[in-house]
C-alpha cells in the first residue's frame, strides 16, 4: 500500500556543514516524483534522508520533519531499521550481493530479517522477479550468482530485491546512470508499472527521463558555489517542462546552465 | 493490510505514539543484537589494548625488585649471576650481539631484498613475476628453529673458507679480527647471514609494495625521455620507492632483533673472564638467545626478574626500531594522499 | 606489473633501435645490461637458501617420512643411539597447540577487525590500532616471558600447553586483524547500503554480507598466520617442554610438539636422532608450506579484489 510522503522545512547537515536548506515537498501515494538539478545540489542528499539512510554516513544529521502519511521517520522513538524496511531504496550503481545467488538476493531483505518459510520465501522470491520485469530472463538460473547478470538485469534484481520486502515507498538514486540505453529503457518502463502499487521518488540527471516517468518534478540548485543546496520548484511535470514559475529552473530545462 | 507478500513491513513500525508493534520485532531484536555485537567488537579492541598494557606492566613489576637487588650495574655490566646472595648481571654483552647481528643482517638484506623486489616488479618476464614473489615469501615460512638447525649442521660449514678469507685480508681491524674461535658457524657473522636471509622475505615483501605502486607517469615520464631501462629505474622508482626501502629496512631490523632460535642454535657463549671482543667473528649471545637458552633455569624470582628485565630491554630496543618504521611509512601516506 | 615491464621494455627498444634519436652511448647500454644482470643475479642468490634448506631436509629426512611408524608411534622409551619410533605424539601436540590457538584467536581478531573497520571512531580506535602494531612488533620471546610472568610467577601455573597456546596467541591475534581489516576494508560501501536500505541492522549487514564478502580473504589471513605461529619455537622452550611420549592434555603435563622435538634433539651426536631431526624438520616444514599454500588457494576464491 502506498503512502504520502511530506517533506517540511528539512535542513541536512554533514557534521557542522549545512549541505541542504529548508526542503518543504509532498509526494502523493501512487506517483512519480522526479528530483532533477545539477550535480552536488543535494537532491540525491534530499533522496536519503526520505529513508533515513543519510544517518549512515558518520555526521549526518537533519533537522525539519519527514512523515509517511502522518508517522513522523524522525521521532525519537522511531527505529532508522523500521523505517528503511518501508522505503525501499535502489542505488546508482547495481550492487547485489556477490556470496549471494539471484534468488538469495532477491530474498535476502526477508531471509536476513529472520523470515525462513521456504514456500513464502519462494512465493515472494517470484512475485518479487516478475514485478521487476525480470522473472521470465532468470526463472532458470535462480541458483546462479547474482553478479553474473549483465548491468541493466542486475538492476532490476535490485529493484526485485527492494520490492520483496513490501516497502509502502520506493526511492531510486539514478537508476540508469550506470544503464545501456535499452537497460534504461527496461527500468524506465518498470517505472511506469511499479507507480500502480508504490510510491516513487527519483533522482536523474537526465532531464528527458524525468519528463518522461514522472507526474511531478521538483528542481534542486545551488545558491552559490558553498552555499547550502536549497529546493527551487516542485510542480507536475508538464508544468515544469512547459511553463515553471522560477527563472533558474527555465534555464535549467533548457539547457543555458548545469 | 493487504500487500503482495501477504506481510507488511509496516506492521511492524511502531505506532504513531510509539508504542511498540504487537508482532514479533526483528527491529528491536535488531537493536539490541547491534548493542551485542557492536559491544563484543568494542570489548576485543579493549581486550587489544589491555593485553599490550599487561605485558609492559608484567614486565616491569618483575624486573624491578630484581634490578634493586643487582649489584652490578645493569647496563654497563659484562656479568651474569642472576640470583645468588650477590646477584650482578649486565646486559653489555648481549645489546652488543643482539645489535651487531641484527644490523649485519639488515647491511645484507636490504640491498639483497631491494634488487629482489625490483627483480620482481621491474625485470620478471610476466609468468615469473607471481612465482618468484611466492617463492621468496616461502622463506618465511620456513621456521626459525630449522633456520639454526641447517646453519648448524650444514651451510655453517661452508662459512668457515669465507671468514678465513676476510680475517686474512682485514684482520688488521679488530672488527674483523679471528682467530679460529670460536668456530666460523658460531660467530655473529654467520648469525648475522642466518638473520638476513629470515628477513629477506619481509624486506622484499615491504620494497615490492612502493615499487608497484609506482605511478605509471613517472616511469613512462623517463623512458619517453630516452632513459635505458636503469636509469628509468633510478631516477622514477628509487625516489618514489624509498620511504619504503627505509620502513622496510627499520621493520626488518625489528624482525632481526628478536629472532631466537636460529641465533640460539649457532652462537656459542661467552665466558665473562675473556677480554670484550669486538671482533664479527666472536661469540656471544643475543637477549633472545640467552633468555631461550637459560629458559630451563628460572627458579627464582629474583632469577626470572634478571630475565624478564633482559627481555624488557628486547622489548624496548624493537618497539623503538618499529616505531620509526611505523612514521616513516605515515610521513609517505601524508605525501602520496 | 609485469604486463608494464614487457611494455617499457618495447619502449626502450624502439628508442634504440630509432637512429634518428641517436642510439644510446656504450657505457649507458653497458649500465643497463649490468644492472638487469644483478636484478637476476639478486634473485638467484634469493633462491639458494631455499632451495638449499628444502634440499637438505629431504635428502636428510625424507627417508624418515616414508616409514609408517613416524605417522604412527611415538618416540616413548627410545633412547637417541636407537633407530624406530614416530613423531605422532609432536604432531598432535603441534597441531592441537595450532588449533586451540586458532579457536581463541581468530574472534579476538576478526572483531577487533570488525570494530576498527565498522565501528571504530576516534582515540580509542586509534589506540586499538596503535596496540596491534606495538603486538605485531613483539618479539616471540617476549611474548612467551609475559606469559611466563603472568601463568607460572604470578598464578602459579605449571609449564603446559595452554600457556604455549596463549603466547601464540598473542602472536597470531595481530595477524589476523591486519588481514582482516585489509580484506573488509576491500568490501565496497554499496553493499553495506543495500543491507541497510533493506532495513537489515547494522550488526546483520556485518554478519551475512560484509564477512561472507571478504570470507575467503579472511581465510587466506588465518592460514597465513597460523602458518607464522607453528614455526615459532621460543614459546614453547619457556613454556611447553619437550616429552617423548603422546600427550594431548592442554591443562597438565608436558606436551610434545615438532619444534621441542627438533630443540630437543638438535646436539645429539648419535645418528638416528640426528635422522629424527631431520624427520621432524621436513615435517613441520611440510605442514607449514601446505597451510601456506591452502591460504594462498583460499584467497583465489575473494569476491572482492584489491
Amino acid at each position: 500500500m502506498a503512502k504520502r510522503i511530506d517533506v517540511k522545512d528539512l535542513d541536512i547537515y554533514y557534521g557542522d556543514f549545512k549541505a541542504v536548506e529548508g526542503v518543504t515537498l509532498t509526494v502523493e501515494p501512487r506517483s512519480v516524483t522526479a528530483f532533477i538539478g545539477p550535480s552536488g545540489c543535494g537532491k540525491s542528499t534530499v533522496l536519503r534522508t526520505l529513508n533515513r539512510m543519510h544517518e549512515v554516513i558518520p555526521g549526518g544529521r537533519v533537522d525539519g520533519t519527514v512523515t509517511l502519511d502522518d508517522q513522523d521517520l524522525y521521532a525519537a522513538s522511531m527505529d532508522p531499521v523500521a523505517v528503511r524496511r518501508t522505503v525501499g531504496m535502489v542505488f546508482q550503481r547495481p550492487n547485489p550481493f556477490p556470496t549471494m545467488s539471484i534468488r538469495d538476493n532477491v530474498a535476502a531483505g526477508l531471509k536476513l530479517n529472520g523470515i525462513k518459510n521456504k514456500k513464502t520465501l519462494d512465493e515472494v522470491v517470484e512475485r518479487s522477479l516478475q514485478g521487476a520485469n525480470l522473472w521470465n530472463e532468470v526463472k532458470d538460473r535462480l541458483d546462479k550468482p547474482g553478479a553474473g547478470l549483465s548491468g541493466g538485469q542486475q538492476q532490476r534484481l535490485c529493484i526485485a530485491r527492494a520490492i520483496a520486502v513490501d516497502p509502502q515507498v520506493l526511492l531510486m538514486d539514478e537508476p540508469c546512470s550506470a544503464l545501456d540505453p535499452i537497460s534504461t529503457l527496461a527500468i524506465e518502463d518498470l517505472i511506469n508499472d511499479l507507480k500502480s502499487q508504490y510510491t516513487v521518488v527519483i533522482v536523474t540527471h537526465n532531464m528527458q527521463q524525468a519528463a518522461r516517468v514522472s507526474d511531478q518534478t521538483a528542481f534542486f540548485n545551488l545558491k552559490a558555489t558553498g552555499e547550502p543546496g536549497r529546493l527551487v520548484e516542485v510542480a507536475d511535470t508538464q508544468k515544469i517542462f512547459s511553463n515553471p514559475s522560477e527563472k533558474a529552473t527555465e534555464d535549467y530545462i533548457s539547457g543555458r546552465f548545469g | 493490510m493487504p500487500t503482495i507478500t501477504g506481510r507488511s513491513a509496516v506492521d511492524e513500525l511502531p505506532s504513531a505514539d510509539g508504542r511498540p508493534p504487537l508482532e514479533a520485532d526483528t527491529a528491536t531484536t535488531g537493536r539490541l543484537g547491534d548493542r551485542i555485537f557492536g559491544g563484543l567488537a568494542m570489548g576485543s579492541g579493549i581486550l587489544v589494548i589491555t593485553l599490550v598494557a599487561l605485558v609492559g606492566l608484567f614486565l616491569v613489576a618483575q624486573a624491578v625488585p630484581s634490578l634493586l637487588n643487582n649489584n652490578a650495574n645493569f647496563l654497563t655490566s659484562r656479568e651474569w649471576v642472576p640470583s645468588g646472595a650477590d646477584p650482578r648481571f649486565g646486559i653489555v654483552d648481549l645489546l652488543w650481539a643482539t645489535i651487531i647481528t641484527s644490523i649485519l643482517a639488515m647491511l645484507i638484506a636490504v640491498p639483497l631484498g631491494v634488487a629482489v623486489a625490483l627483480f620482481i616488479t621491474q625485470y620478471a618476464p610476466q609468468w615469473l613475476s607471481k612465482p618468484a614473489a611466492t617463492l621468496v615469501d616461502l622463506l618465511a615460512a620456513v621456521p626459525s628453529i630449522v633456520y639454526g638447525f641447517w646453519g648448524l649442521k650444514i651451510a655453517g660449514d661452508y662459512f668457515k673458507p669465507v671468514a678465513e678469507a676476510t680475517s686474512s685480508v682485514l684482520g688488521w681491524i679488530p672488527f674483523f679480527r679471528w682467530d679460529g674461535t670460536p668456530s666460523a658457524k658460531s660467530t655473529l657473522a654467520f648469525a648475522g647471514i642466518i638473520l638476513a636471509v629470515m628477513i629477506l622475505p619481509i624486506v622484499t615483501a615491504i620494497s615490492r609494495e612502493v615499487f608497484a605502486q609506482v605511478p605509471i607517469t613517472h616511469k613512462e615520464g623517463a623512458l619517453a625521455l630516452g632513459a635505458t631501462k636503469w636509469e628509468m629505474i633510478r631516477v622514477a622508482v628509487l625516489p618514489f620507492g624509498k620511504p619504503g626501502i627505509i620502513s622496510a629496512a627499520m621493520l626488518g631490523l625489528g624482525r632481526a632483533l628478536g629472532e631466537t632460535l636460529a641465533v640460539t642454535l649457532l652462537l656459542s657463549a661467552l665466558n665473562t673472564s675473556d677480554a670484550f671482543s669486538f671482533s664479527v667473528f666472536g661469540g656471544g649471545e643475543t637477549f633472545a638467545s640467552r633468555i631461550a637458552n637459560d629458559a630451563g633455569e628460572f627458579d627464582s624470582a629474583q632469577k626470572t626478574g634478571a630475565y624478564i628485565a633482559a627481555g624488557l630491554v628486547l622489548f624496548i630496543l624493537t618497539f623503538i626500531v618499529n616505531a620509526a618504521a611505523r612514521v616513516v611509512i605515515e610521513r609517505r601516506k601524508a605525501f602520496s594522499e | 606489473m609485469s604486463t608494464l615491464s614487457t611494455a617499457d621494455e618495447a619502449v626502450a627498444t624502439r628508442t634504440v633501435a630509432s637512429d634518428a634519436f641517436g642510439r644510446k652511448s656504450g657505457a649507458r647500454a653497458v649500465k643497463d645490461q649490468l644492472a638487469r644482470a644483478l636484478m637476476w643475479g639478486a634473485f638467484l642468490v634469493a633462491l639458494i637458501p631455499l632451495v638449499w634448506i628444502l634440499g637438505a631436509t629431504i635428502v636428510k629426512g625424507g627417508h624418515m617420512l616414508v616409514d609408517a611408524d613416524w605417522w604412527g608411534k611415538s618416540q616413548a622409551g627410545i633412547t637417541a643411539r636407537r633407530e624406530g619410533g614416530g613423531a605422532v605424539h609432536a604432531i598432535q601436540g603441534t597441531l592441537i597447540q595450532a588449533g586451540v590457538t586458532a579457536l581463541i584467536s581468530v574472534p579476538i581478531g576478526v572483531l577487533t577487525a570488525v570494530y576498527l573497520v565498522e565501528y571504530g571512531r576516534g582515540r580509542l580506535a586509534k589506540a586499538v590500532s596503535f596496540m596491534v602494531d606495538i603486538l605485531t612488533g613483539i618479539p616471540s620471546i617476549v611474548a612467551a616471558l609475559f606469559i611466563y610472568a603472568l601463568w607460572v610467577t604470578t598464578l602459579g601455573f605449571q609449564r603446559v600447553g595452554f600457556a604455549v597456546c596463549l603466547a601464540l596467541t598473542m602472536l597470531m591475534i595481530p595477524t589476523v586483524v591486519r588481514s582482516t581489516e585489509e580484506m573488509l576494508k576491500l568490501v565496497p560501501n554499496e553493499l553495506r547500503e543495500a543491507a541497510y536500505a533493506l532495513g537489515v541492522p547494522k550488526w546483520k549487514t556485518i554478519m551475512k554480507v560484509v564477512i561472507p564478502t571478504s570470507f575467503s580473504g579472511i581465510i587466506t589471513g588465518v592460514l597465513l598466520g597460523l602458518a607464522r605461529v607453528m614455526g615459532e619455537t621460543a614459546p614453547l622452550i619457556i613454556l611447553g617442554p619437550y616429552t617423548a611420549v603422546i600427550a594431548t592434555n592442554l591443562f597438565g603435563g608436558l606436551m610434545p610438539t615438532l619444534p621441542t622435538m627438533i630443540y630437543q634433539n638438535y646436539s645429539e651426536a648419535n645418528q638416528p636422532a640426528i635422522d629424527r631431526t631431520w624427520g621432524a624438520a621436513l615435517t613441520l616444514i611440510l605442514i607449514i608450506f601446505l597451510l601456506n599454500l591452502l591460504g594462498r588457494f583460499a584467497g583465489r576464491f575473494s569476491k572482492v579484489k584489491s
